[in-house]
């Protein structure tokens, strides 16, 4: 059985609405370790081998074109709004990809094809963007689709889990009795800045006892060290901007 | 779908009975129609997604515009299915770029519907979607959003409605379609 997954590489851009007229290229083929598969005994020896292969490509890392060919279209279709919300913030705005069929259906595809077959039964979403990407891979994965709201959103009884702002505090919330402990979940948001929203979102599933497989996320702004809160929670991005 | 009893798709009521209804919620006297139960079970999202797509695919439908929050549930997989752009319609100061909006009513006050400026384009034919209609004021933000750019607004399509509230009368003539019905 095929363990070792297609991964898609990261393409690093950046993308301006003013001058300079075209965007400044780094492509990284960076290769996310594959997804483990719940007690297969395979699983162990793939991800050995795919460690060790990680090694090998890391080197060969800026010669090496092994970018999946969807990758560069989805990435001109989001555009970046300079000091939104504030000054100083390049903000990257997923609605125009949202408006190109097929850049969204690509994107859709790439998460599917990473997650389909891996016994993954929730897909849980961050309000709001989340809603957008999450219940297409849902529904095309066969899992149920959470909502992570804002708080005062859900009806029912819910669960919160705090996170921090720049300036305060806020919480993401969840219904209680969405998700079975045991479970195996993906997150999805359309990007990742600080880990913030998302290492809560980890926290909150992890308490129900569901097992994180991946958190998943079209844009990572490296700069802002997400990955780093996300501790042992693997992350897989598309586009990678720096 | 929108009400003919002889011709009731079977999965329309595998689709109710998993919609939770929250008694006071947000406030006391409101029976709260709960969608979230509805993407817990994948059958019945994945029906519901079907029965407008089976509807819509073959109406050259150009955009699906949904209705923050719960409309994006909805409206994206839809749009993706029969190969049209998705445009989200939100809260004010939520979308980065410049747009329009549209003010409406509340029991107390107003509040605004945006959409991006040249997100839609004149001759666009749209379908708006949402979770669900109770008083129509919402939704007949959205069309008037899509009118005012030149788009043609096709049929509504909600999940619920609450037809007591004659939000279908809100719609500026424009047809609603919707799989169950609150009393």
């Amino acid at each position: 059985m095929q363990t070792i997954i297609a991964l898609a590489p990261l393409v690093s851009h950046r993308l301006c609405l003013a001058p300079p007229p075209f965007p400044r290229h780094r492509l990284l083929c960076r290769r996310a370790p594959s997804i483990r598969l719940p007690s297969h005994r395979s699983s162990t020896t793939s991800f050995r081998l795919l460690s060790s292969f990680a090694a090998s490509r890391d080197s060969e890392m800026a010669t090496e074109d092994g970018q999946d060919p969807r990758i560069p279209k989805i990435a001109s279709s989001i555009r970046v709004i300079p000091d939104f919300p504030k000054p100083g913030i390049m903000f990257h705005d997923i609605t125009t990809l949202l408006l190109d069929t097929e850049a969204f259906k690509d994107t859709i595809d790439l998460f599917v094809e990473r997650y389909k077959g891996k016994g993954i039964s929730v897909v849980a979403g961050v309000e709001a963007r989340g809603f957008i990407f999450g219940p297409p891979i849902a529904l095309a994965i066969g899992a149920k689709f959470v909502p992570m709201r804002k708080p005062k959103k859900l009806p029912g009884k819910v669960i919160s889990e705090e996170y921090s702002l720049e300036y305060g505090t806020d919480k993401i919330e969840m219904h209680v009795g969405a998700v079975e402990p045991g479970e195996r979940a993906i997150i999805i948001d359309d990007l990742i800045a600080t880990g913030g929203t998302l290492s809560a979102a980890v926290r909150l599933l992890e308490r129900v006892g569901v097992k994180i497989v991946e958190c998943a996320c079209v844009i990572e702004l490296p700069e802002c060290k997400g990955r780093e809160k996300l501790g042992e929670t693997p992350l897989f991005i598309l586009i990678s901007s720096a | 779908m929108s009400g003919n009893k002889e011709e009731v798709d079977p999965r329309i009521n595998g689709i109710k009975t998993k919609i939770r209804v929250v008694p006071d919620f947000p406030k006391k006297g409101i029976m709260f129609q709960d969608i979230t139960t509805v993407l817990l079970d994948p059958k019945a999202f994945k029906d519901t997604i079907d029965l407008f797509v089976e509807r819509y695919r073959d109406k050259n439908i150009s955009v699906v515009a949904g209705i923050e929050a719960r409309g994006f549930l909805f409206g994206p997989p839809i749009a993706l299915a029969i190969g049209a752009k998705f445009v989200p319609l939100r809260k004010p100061k939520k979308l980065p770029g410049e747009t329009i909006f549209e003010e409406y009513e509340l029991e107390y006050g107003n509040d605004r519907l945006e959409m991006h400026v040249g997100a839609v384009e004149a001759g666009d034919r749209a379908l708006v979607v949402d979770d669900l209609i109770a008083t129509g004021g919402t939704l007949c933000a959205a069309i008037n959003l899509l009118e005012r750019v030149g788009a043609e607004v096709v049929e509504c399509a909600c999940v619920i409605e609450l037809p007591e509230l004659k939000g279908r009368q809100k719609l500026k003539g424009k047809p609603l379609c919707m799989l169950v019905e609150y009393r």
